[in-house]
């Protein structure tokens, strides 16, 4: 059954056309990848399901619900969590802190209680402590725990954003970039963690990611988008052997890259 | 002849697990740091553990006399696992977790296990890849299931499942796990532990109860352990080191075990837990020294200061009481100030504020290491041993600690020393011999003395280590040295990582070095020198004279023959998954020697500088190439000995 489907959606910017008529479903528990070159609407795209845009038409169906009238904030609330191309934590705030603030959808009590820390606040805080402990453990960030974030690598800070996005407990999570600007090594451990997740806890996984080593080993299905218009969705060996891919890709002159390692 | 009356009867570990159990079933045994949290396990609950797992793994085919090996990180598992098999008549094999998968293909094959213990998958992905060449290994239990749902491998299974194997043989014997303890006797096999020798493959000792306790015991009469203390456990648990401590002192003397979060909150769990024991090598205290020495760098100018100030003071107390004079009254009112000022919270930050017993031992420490652990107020003892005693044959006494030695024998241990010079030792700890190898048992124990294959000399009834016998060394013209001895004196320096002489047959003598890349690159930082990757900051000019007026200074101390002339900054550092180092960090010398020809060939003629065109392989698999320029610097004739930045 399909978590996600997306159903023509088109998406303008005035007269820009971002989104035209795409459609595609994400699997439940699957590995779901958007690609395409620069500027083919995949941010757009993610965008239109967390609700930062609102399509001017199609629907956006989670779990049979439409998605597309409901606040970004209720979608949380519902299990969408994402991550940022460029990091949206709070730096001056430990892990710790900026993960208990992802639990903050799931929490009862309120500022009278949560202050006094007494009764139901203080076993409240135990449990959301608890959730975050187990989010930290599982993508081993024990030893950053209380380190500020805006004094940690790019590459962990990266990671502590996974981490605030596991903790909303999401049942689909999208992931815009989660590799950029990472090295082999990290690369290699973020891909693990994707991996765990998925596998571990069942989330459905919807990324955008430009690293075709890393979408390849990971998908189950990749959608493939270009100036806005779905030109390819399949298996990834489907979608490899796709000459639209490989022409928007490759496009006349040799300029882009396909493949892993080249 | 052993001193193991003293436990009555109680002999074995299993035995000692069931009377601690039955002593203090309420106090805390182990404990682990878990989702944040310290979590404790009592001696009841330790034994529950172990008994369950044991019943389990009989019920799995594991027989007296049988092996089970073991691979992971220090989690309650391993000591489970190990006191489960012995309880039921099993040694246990320690595999070190990072060894390479031919290392660990040949340590589970070679000592026979049928049952391995392996921490999480990737410890499991790397024992199911050698599968056709483990033909003995039966079942494969994992601890950690994360990543292993999908795994699908008939000789896979869970801790837990064993242990509930183990359960239902316990409703319908409730008396079987007494029985198979009491059949244990001292003289059973506890251990098989591997060494990793600098040459070929590891040869398995092996070492019984009676050689694990005797040890215990008699190191505890020169250093005392209360059931009250503290201890964490962070090295690894294959290592005879730390099987001395979380094993056969822990279980002898009753003291808790911690075992940290993770391997990269170590430092920050020994703070939480502040313990009272501490046993380390060399590369753990010098860790402690070195980020104690880049966070003065970073501090304030007021703090840096009064470091600066008070560290000779510690220094100059620490030198009158390695003396052995007495502290004038001055002195001690600046040092009881200097403790309140800084010597306290420093002591805080590193979590030694409870340390009452601290020892080293696998390697030589720098004496300005030895220094500042005395200087602050933590009793630091030089430990001196080998896998084959037990771990110890001497230590340093409380009163009497010189850090050019390594301590007097521990009770009941006697020392030789042959006309060769060799160190020879006898105790109740030496071991039963090397596991399917009688030739290397014929050659390590003649007469119950233990050859250690070191060089050295008695000082006034401490032993002096020289270096092994084997590894001193003559220049062309004769002259002998000892490498080793020369490449610490070099390693003490904070500057330098990783230090390999060369001479054999040479007219003089060279050094290849590696930088530490933490330190050297902070020294960078302060002197505005921009540098990229680790071979680029090797290269640089200031860098090599930095390094130069460290080795001028150690060659101070060396006698005009065997002085280093030249020496190179070698483009990258000396790595044990290049072959080049041991598990524990000694230097491979026939693999360097080979390695980096070129570089030593350069050394020894007159060019300015070597080129290097050499392949280098990551961790991932991955390699790179590196084109370089390696100078090679020159001592002059005359080194004036200038001060050290």
């Amino acid at each position: 059954m399909a978590l996600l489907d997306v159903r023509n959606v088109t998406l303008h910017f005035r007269g820009l056309t971002a989104l035209a008529d795409v459609r595609f479903s994400v699997e439940q528990g699957s590995i779901h990848a958007i690609i395409g070159p620069n500027g083919a609407g995949k941010t757009s795209m993610l965008n239109c399901v967390s609700g930062v845009y609102r399509p001017q038409r199609g629907e956006i169906l989670f779990d049979g619900r439409d998605l597309t009238r409901v606040a970004p904030s209720a979608r949380t609330r519902l299990g969408v969590a994402r991550t940022f191309q460029n990091i949206a934590l709070f730096k001056g705030m430990t892990v710790l802190d900026n993960l208990l603030i992802g639990r903050h959808v799931h929490q009862r009590t309120d500022v009278l209680m949560g202050g006094l820390y007494w009764g139901p606040g203080q076993r409240e805080e135990i449990t959301e402590r608890r959730r975050v402990e187990e989010v930290i453990d599982f993508l081993e960030i024990q030893h950053v725990r209380h380190k500020v974030v805006g004094t940690l690598a790019y590459g962990l800070q990266k990671r502590v954003e996974l981490a605030r996005a596991l903790a909303l407990e999401p049942r689909l999570l999208l992931l815009d970039e989660p590799m950029a600007g990472m090295n082999a090594e990290e690369k290699e451990d973020m891909a693990r963690f994707i991996l765990d997740v998925n596998e571990e806890h069942g989330t459905t996984v919807l990324m955008i990611e430009h690293d075709m080593g890393v979408v390849m080993d990971l998908s189950h299905r990749i959608t493939v988008l270009n100036f806005g218009e779905r030109i390819a969705d399949g298996t990834p060996e489907e979608v490899r052997a796709e000459p639209a891919v490989q022409a928007a890709y490759l496009g006349e002159p040799t300029t882009a890259y396909w493949g892993r390692g080249t | 002849m052993s001193g193991l009356e003293v436990l009555r009867g109680d002999d074995t570990f299993p035995k000692l697990l069931v009377r601690n159990a039955l002593r203090h079933p309420a106090r805390t045994a182990l404990r682990e740091k878990e989702l944040g949290i310290w979590q404790s396990c009592t001696w009841q609950a330790y034994l529950d553990a172990v008994r369950e797992l044991a019943l389990g793994l009989r019920e799995l085919g594991l027989a007296r006399g049988d092996k089970l090996a073991i691979v992971g990180g220090n989690r309650p598992e391993w000591v489970i696992s190990e006191l489960a098999a012995q309880a039921m008549g099993a040694a246990s094999v320690g595999v070190y977790q990072d060894s390479t998968l031919n290392e660990v293909a040949y340590v589970i094959d070679h000592c026979d296990a049928g049952i391995v213990v392996a921490e999480d998958q990737e410890q499991v992905d790397k024992i199911l890849d050698m599968m056709d060449r483990l033909p003995k290994v039966r079942h494969v239990i994992y601890t950690d299931a994360r990543g292993l749902r999908g795994y699908r491998h008939p000789a896979l299974l869970s801790f837990e499942a064993v242990r509930e194997r183990g359960r239902a043989v316990l409703g319908r014997h409730p008396g079987l796990f007494d029985e198979e303890v009491a059949k244990g006797r001292a003289d059973d096999l506890a251990i098989i532990s591997y060494t990793s020798g600098t040459t070929g493959f590891p040869k398995g000792a092996m070492l019984s109860f009676r050689n694990l306790l005797s040890m215990a015991l008699a190191l505890h009469e020169v250093d005392p352990k209360r059931e009250s203390d503290e201890f964490v456990s962070f090295l690894p648990l294959a290592w005879i080191g730390e099987q001395m401590m979380c094993l056969s002192s822990a279980l002898a003397l009753g003291f808790t075990v911690n075992f940290p979060e993770e391997p990269e909150t170590v430092m920050e769990n020994v703070r939480e837990i502040g313990p009272h024991v501490m046993f380390a090598p060399p590369r753990v205290w010098e860790g402690m020294v070195s980020s104690v020495q880049v966070r003065i760098m970073d501090t304030t100018p007021f703090k840096r200061f009064m470091y600066e100030r008070l560290m000779p003071v510690g220094q100059r107390v620490a030198d009158l009481r390695f003396q052995r004079k007495a502290v004038p009254l001055l002195w001690r009112v600046l040092y009881a100030l200097a403790h309140l000022l800084l010597f306290r919270a420093l002591k805080d930050r590193l979590g030694l504020s409870r340390l009452r017993t601290a020892s080293t031992g696998g390697a030589a420490l720098g004496p300005d290491v030895f220094r500042f652990f005395h200087a602050v107020g933590v009793p630091l003892k030089q430990i001196y041993g080998q896998t084959e005693i037990a771990g110890i044959s001497c230590i340093h006494r409380e009163s009497d600690i010189r850090f050019h030695t390594v301590g007097q024998p521990i009770p009941g241990t006697e020392l030789q020393i042959t006309a060769a010079g060799e160190i020879l030792s006898r105790s109740p700890s030496v071991f039963l011999g090397y596991y399917k190898n009688d030739a290397a048992t014929a050659e390590a124990v003649k007469d119950g003395w233990l050859h250690s294959g070191d060089a050295g000399h008695m000082d006034d009834g401490h032993l002096v280590v020289i270096d092994r016998l084997k590894d001193v060394m003559r220049l062309g013209d004769g002259t002998r040295y000892s490498p080793q001895f020369i490449e610490n004196r070099l390693k003490f320096s904070p500057y330098v990582k990783e230090a390999v002489v060369v001479g054999q047959d040479r007219p003089y003598l060279g050094a290849l070095l590696c930088i530490d890349m933490g330190i050297v690159g902070k020294w960078a930082e302060k002197q505005k020198i921009g540098y990229t990757t680790y071979a680029d900051l090797s290269s640089r000019t200031e860098v090599y004279d930095l390094v130069e007026r460290e080795v001028a200074a150690v060659n101070e101390t060396l006698p005009q023959a065997a002085r280093i002339q030249k020496f190179v900054l070698l483009y990258k550092e000396l790595d044990a998954d290049d072959d080049e180092l041991t598990r524990t960090r000694k230097v491979r010398r026939a693999v360097v020697e080979q390695r980096y020809g070129d570089v030593i060939g350069a050394v020894y003629g007159d060019a300015e500088a070597v080129d290097i065109d050499a392949t280098i392989k990551f961790q991932d698999g991955k390699t790179a190439r590196v084109q370089a320029r390696l100078p090679v610097r020159r001592l002059g004739p005359v080194t004036t000995p200038r001060k050290v930045a």
